[in-house]
């Protein structure tokens, strides 16, 4: 029997992708990376990196590199709030989650875009929860009905309490993230269980061009103490914040990214990182950033490749779209960057969701690119050789009547052949008229509330939600806050 | 009427030499300008002004694209700083709107919005101090009362750095200067809300509103 052959895309030959490592390396080596903060700059240095304080410079040697490269891990799993194993960060495995951070919600009814509220963090990650294939969850929604100083740790509260899947998250703040490695070691029981099976994923921003901030550069630190595994999103904006050619801007986000991954093996050799991104070219006529790019979503199936070759887990903003609302480019942008991600193999997928340059999250638009990612799940499969021979048996003795329907063969196999969406429109179009011609982002509306009808499964053990909350109120306090959202 | 031509061939030429951002050109024209005693003042009324203008408005009609319109804008820099010492030998000054200071929000770092908007007020006219990103509040209402500075601008492009806007505000309430200055913010996560809430005098959602803006807050 034939192995199915997993559809693959490459957008980078080989000899390029190593001309792309062999000036991001020199360049690292020559030209260095910025460090923001004294500290930090004198802490690598201590780590046997060199650096130049008076230019707030550290240049990493190849042999540094490279050693670093061979210590990083190429696998890394990812266990739920409950510790069941999840994903399997590694090959051409691929795992979606919504898009983060968002700083405002479409609301459906209005079709406005609004600032959202614990109320709405809530719902989209009980939808989360529920969603079949939006593998792991993220501190989606920015809530504005509390002080923005503890929203970091608050999106992270929020989401355990209400969906078991690991984590996608990280700080605005540097405060932000020794609570937040507490509130995971509750969960997980202790340090080193946290260490064992990793619950959540820290972004981590590099500065483009070729700079770290002290807060970024400390969550990577941080994080590779701890085991925790870090995601390092170097998004290059071509034309803006690196050079304008693709394969220019390719050597620039693999310097940074390389300099993050050596980052985290100096301070802990096997620490987990992985090697992301949200590069995007500049809008030369509106000056925003557009995701759903053809050019951006070129950018990240390259450096995805390049990441591959280097043999790390790889991440990457995609399936998102710059729509303002739920219409054909919502679902075309959408649609073609999940597929692209997919076929590329990113092993992370941050974005469904999310629309308006990385700004907005949609319900609606989340429970549409759930049934996408089903589809390139599909496509992933590719085509079996379920019988030998494959058709003559099935076909030798048909008749001018012959219909399959009735077969044995294929009441055995259109389960495990077919896809069965469940609001994309396949009815007649009576039956459509007749249902009272909705649109697909109506259906959607109405999936929404559906799927928010039922009630979460699993809850969060009593005594954990009970820690959880106290721990999380106790701190909300030191923010002037006695009760927090929601909380009766 | 041969000086004339003369003159007005020029000022044509400065046009374009921003139309094509070609800076070496722009500052060669703003050198020859003042050796053959063109006025100053009417090379930038003639010249680099409707020049610049030209350039900003085909960039609106989606003509030009943003490489151009910044290249235009440092054309124009380049040559202005020839002409400007030439000016003030004259004592005379160069017809700006208004004075601008501008920068991101303390603890953030995004500039990008931040410097576009500089760069398009600059080219409208605007005396812009460009404090850059991540400035702290005090240093920014400093330097606007050092500068006499007619407007300040402010960016944040995060939910927690917006307060900055909030709070630059209320620095200039207990300074008591509040009335000194006109107040504009901006930024991914800014509304218009947002700046009425904060007592803002305006908000701009992109480089064309903070532009129009700009002006009716100068009331040119
Ligand atoms: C590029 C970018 C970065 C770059 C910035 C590079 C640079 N030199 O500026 C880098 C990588 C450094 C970065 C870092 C971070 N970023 Co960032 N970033 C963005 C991104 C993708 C685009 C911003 C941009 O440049 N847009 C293009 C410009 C032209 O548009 P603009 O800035 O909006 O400006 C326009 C208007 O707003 C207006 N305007 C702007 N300023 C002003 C001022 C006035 C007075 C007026 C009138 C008008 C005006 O006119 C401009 C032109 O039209 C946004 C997403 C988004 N949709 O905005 C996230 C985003 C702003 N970042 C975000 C985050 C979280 C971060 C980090 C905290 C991530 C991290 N953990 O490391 C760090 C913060 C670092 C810091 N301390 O500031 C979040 C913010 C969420 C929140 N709740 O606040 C966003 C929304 C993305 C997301 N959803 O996660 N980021």
């Amino acid at each position: 029997m034939n192995a199915p052959l997993r559809p693959k895309l490459k957008v980078l030959s080989n000899e390029l992708i190593d001309k792309i490592i062999g000036e991001a390396v020199e360049l690292l080596e020559t030209t260095g990376v910025m460090i923001e903060g004294k500290k930090i700059l004198e802490f690598l240095q201590e780590l046997g990196v060199r650096t130049d304080p008076s230019r707030g410079r550290a240049y990493i040697e190849r042999e540094t590199v490279h050693k670093c490269l061979k210590s990083a891990p190429s696998t890394i799993k990812l266990y739920d709030r409950e510790g069941a194993l999840t994903a399997t960060l590694e090959g051409d495995n691929v795992y979606f989650n919504p898009g983060s951070a968002a700083l405002y919600i479409l609301d459906h009814p209005s079709r406005e875009m609004r600032k959202p509220v614990t109320a709405d963090l809530v719902r989209l990650t009980r939808l989360t929860n529920s969603l079949k294939h939006i593998n792991l969850q993220s501190t989606a929604l920015i809530s504005t009905d509390i002080p923005q100083a503890m929203s970091d740790w608050y999106r992270l509260y929020i989401g355990f309490l209400y969906c078991s899947k690991p984590m996608v998250t990280g700080i605005f703040a540097e405060e932000s993230l020794p609570l937040m490695k507490d509130m995971l070691v509750m969960l997980r029981g202790d340090e080193t269980r946290l260490a064992e099976k990793p619950l959540a994923i820290f972004d981590a921003c590099p500065s483009p061009p070729l700079k770290w901030s002290a807060l970024t550069c400390q969550s990577v630190i941080e994080c590779a103490r701890w085991g925790i595994p870090s995601e390092i999103i170097s998004m290059p904006m071509a034309g803006a914040t690196s050079p304008v050619t693709l394969a220019a801007a390719l050597v620039q986000h693999t310097a940074e990214n390389l300099s993050g991954v050596v980052i985290s093996q100096l301070v802990k050799p096997g620490a987990p990182v992985i090697y992301g991104g949200s590069p995007s070219v500049l809008d030369m006529r509106k000056g925003t950033t557009p995701m759903g790019a053809i050019e951006t979503m070129l950018l990240n199936c390259a450096y995805c490749q390049i990441g591959k070759r280097l043999g790390l887990p790889v991440h990457a903003y995609m399936g998102l779209s710059d729509a303002k609302i739920l219409d054909s480019q919502a679902g075309l942008e959408g649609g073609m960057s999940v597929l692209l991600a997919a076929l590329a193999g990113v092993n992370v997928v941050s974005g469904p969701g999310m629309l308006e340059f990385e700004s907005c999250q949609s319900l609606e638009k989340l429970v549409i690119d759930d049934e996408i990612c089903g589809m390139a799940y599909r496509l992933l499969e590719g085509v079996s050789q379920r019988d030998e021979p494959l058709a003559t048996e099935l076909l030798k003795d048909v008749k001018p009547d012959t219909n399959f329907l009735s077969s044995p063969h294929t009441l055995r196999w259109f389960r495990e052949e077919l896809y069965f969406p469940s609001i994309i429109e396949r009815r007649t179009h009576g039956e459509w008229l007749k249902q009272g011609s909705k649109s697909l982002a109506d259906k959607a509306a109405e999936k929404v509330e559906e799927l928010l009808q039922k009630e979460v499964s699993p809850p969060l053990a009593s005594d954990l939600q009970k820690g959880l909350r106290e721990l999380a109120l106790s701190e909300s306090r030191t923010h002037g806050l006695d009760k927090l959202p929601l909380s009766e | 009427m041969k000086e004339m031509n003369r003159e007005e061939d020029i000022f044509e030429k400065m046009k374009e030499s921003l139309l094509k951002g070609d800076k070496d050109e722009a500052i060669r024209l703003a050198k020859l300008s003042l050796d053959i005693g063109i006025n100053p003042l009417d090379s930038i009324d003639h010249g680099l002004t409707p020049g610049i203008q030209q350039v900003g408005k085909l960039w609106e009609e989606g003509e030009y694209f943003l490489p151009q319109l910044v290249i235009a804008a440092e054309c124009m820099k380049a040559a202005l700083k020839v002409l400007e010492p030439a000016l003030s030998e004259k004592g005379e000054k160069r017809q700006e709107i208004g004075r601008v200071v501008i920068g991101t929000a303390e603890g953030d770092i995004h500039d990008i919005g931040k410097t576009l908007v500089a760069t398009m007020l600059s080219a409208n006219g605007f005396e812009i101090i460009d404090m850059g990103a991540d400035v702290p509040i005090i240093q920014m209402v400093n330097r606007a009362i050092e500068e006499k500075a007619d407007l300040i601008c402010i960016s944040a492009l995060l939910t927690t750095t917006m307060l900055g806007q909030k709070r630059l505000i209320e620095l200039l309430q207990e300074k008591g200067i509040r009335q000194k200055f006109k107040v504009m913010v901006g930024g991914a996560p800014v509304s218009l809300q947002w700046a009425k809430d904060i007592q803002a005098d305006s908000y701009g959602e992109n480089v064309i509103e903070a532009v129009s803006e700009a002006k009716r807050l100068v009331g040119a």
